[in-house]
């Protein structure tokens, strides 16, 4: 390991950014994308929440990787798991309360996000604690993104906002425009990461079926 | 009485874990592929929420909840050991669902070839943990409403999981334009059924 970014680490980064997107490609980790995206704002937080946890994770579990048990390994990988979302769930209370009352029951679920039993397995417990880093930072952002990209469209149409903010101007509402409520409903979620998955495998034919 | 039942009823169509919560959504766009096995992984999930539920509640009400303690005496009074609870739920959880997969594997090796193999999965299923996390949210009354509301949200993960499942039964046959074939084309139909659910949420319970 002469440098400290090789050609493979970079693949194991960039993968899950595009081509191998745990949402789009993997089909990991959807429950809370849909459940949390109807802001921008509590769709970053899980974002970053995400991306911190499976990172670390990833490390703990590589660096365990020789001494753990086969037949215990998934309460291993959860209760470490838990303990980390518990940290990132209390740092949450303590400084961004309004946030975490919102995300409500999904933080304490990110425990059981399939993204992180899926790397614990697929990666951290074959691979190194630094090229595990890297493939959970990779994968974290990578859900990261279609996060934000489906909370901003629905922020931007269901409340004509972006992170509170008034982005649609007074005047449009005067001239008849209006928020379309359907936006802030559960199943609108389902409908954009649909047409993501539309638009992404039109782009890369290798991965249509 | 009337109290349980329309908790069941409620958890069941109006605050269904999928099409509500979008809980337990990769096993079910996973497994959703024919209705034998769908059946099979909605009993399995069925199952283990009303064991662990139950559970779960007697943990959150005699020793997480703040207070929950006091039966150890005055000193314990304050005590909140509800940041424990992720940690606790998920061991129990997970404890839970070897325990069943080795009792079934041994009483009931019928009952084991079918459910057997959704059993490990079921410990990382979202609508398991949500269930829990829910019961803790809504502080039930007694244990009585919180096995009912298990088995009401067990209930909504099968009917959905098999009306899609049957969907996407009749779906092999038709013309799907490439891009949206199998993920997207199964995100849309959940989203129309969705919708079709969001009738339910002007009920009144």
């Amino acid at each position: 390991m002469g440098k400290l970014i090789s050609e493979k680490t970079k693949q194991v980064f960039l993968g899950p950014l595009s081509k191998n997107n745990p949402i789009g490609v993997q089909v990991l980790g959807i429950c809370s994308a849909l459940a949390v995206t109807a802001n921008l704002k509590p769709a970053l937080v899980m974002g970053i929440s995400v991306t911190v946890i499976v990172a670390f994770s990833n490390v703990i579990i590589s660096l365990l990787r020789n001494t753990i048990p086969n037949r215990i390994r998934i309460i291993v990988q959860l209760v470490v798991v838990a303990a980390l979302v518990t940290v990132v769930s209390e740092v949450l209370k303590a400084y961004a309360y309004d946030v975490s009352v919102k995300l409500s029951v999904y933080i304490g679920l990110i425990i059981t996000n399939c993204i992180l039993m899926g790397r614990l397995e697929a990666f951290a417990m074959a691979n190194k604690p630094w090229e595990s880093f890297v493939d959970g930072l990779g994968n974290g952002l990578g859900y990261a993104v279609i996060l934000v990209i489906v909370g901003f469209f629905r922020e931007i149409f269901g409340a004509g906002s972006l992170l509170g903010f008034r982005i649609i101007p007074q005047s449009f509402y005067d001239a008849g425009y209006s928020n379309n409520g359907l936006m802030m409903m559960p199943p609108m979620a389902l409908i954009i990461i649909a047409v993501i998955i539309w638009i992404h495998r039109s782009l890369n034919k290798e991965l249509q079926e | 009485m009337e109290n349980v039942a329309s908790i069941f009823v409620k958890s069941i169509f109006v605050d269904n874990m999928i099409f509500a919560y979008f809980l337990g959504m990769c096993s079910y766009l996973a497994v959703s592929k024919n209705v034998k096995t769908s059946i099979g992984l909605g009993a399995a999930v069925i199952f283990v929420l009303v064991i662990t539920l139950p559970l779960n509640y007697l943990l959150e009400t005699y020793v997480l909840r703040e207070g929950a303690l006091a039966w150890l005496g005055p000193n314990f009074k304050t005590l909140d050991l509800s940041y424990l609870s992720f940690i606790l739920f998920i061991a129990v959880i997970a404890a839970m669902t070897q325990l069943v997969e080795m009792a079934v594997e041994k009483f009931t090796p019928s009952l084991y070839a079918s459910l057997g193999i959704f059993l490990p999965l079921i410990a990382v299923n979202c609508s398991i943990m949500g269930g829990s996390l829910f019961m803790q949210q809504r502080a039930f009354n007694s244990i009585v409403e919180a096995t009912s509301f298990a088995a009401g949200s067990g209930v909504g993960w099968l009917l959905a999981i098999v009306g899609l499942a049957a969907i996407r039964e009749k779906m092999e046959y038709s013309q799907v334009p490439l891009p949206l074939r199998g993920l997207g084309i199964t995100f849309i139909t959940v989203a129309l059924m969705a919708l079709a659910f969001l009738s339910f949420s002007g009920l009144k319970i």
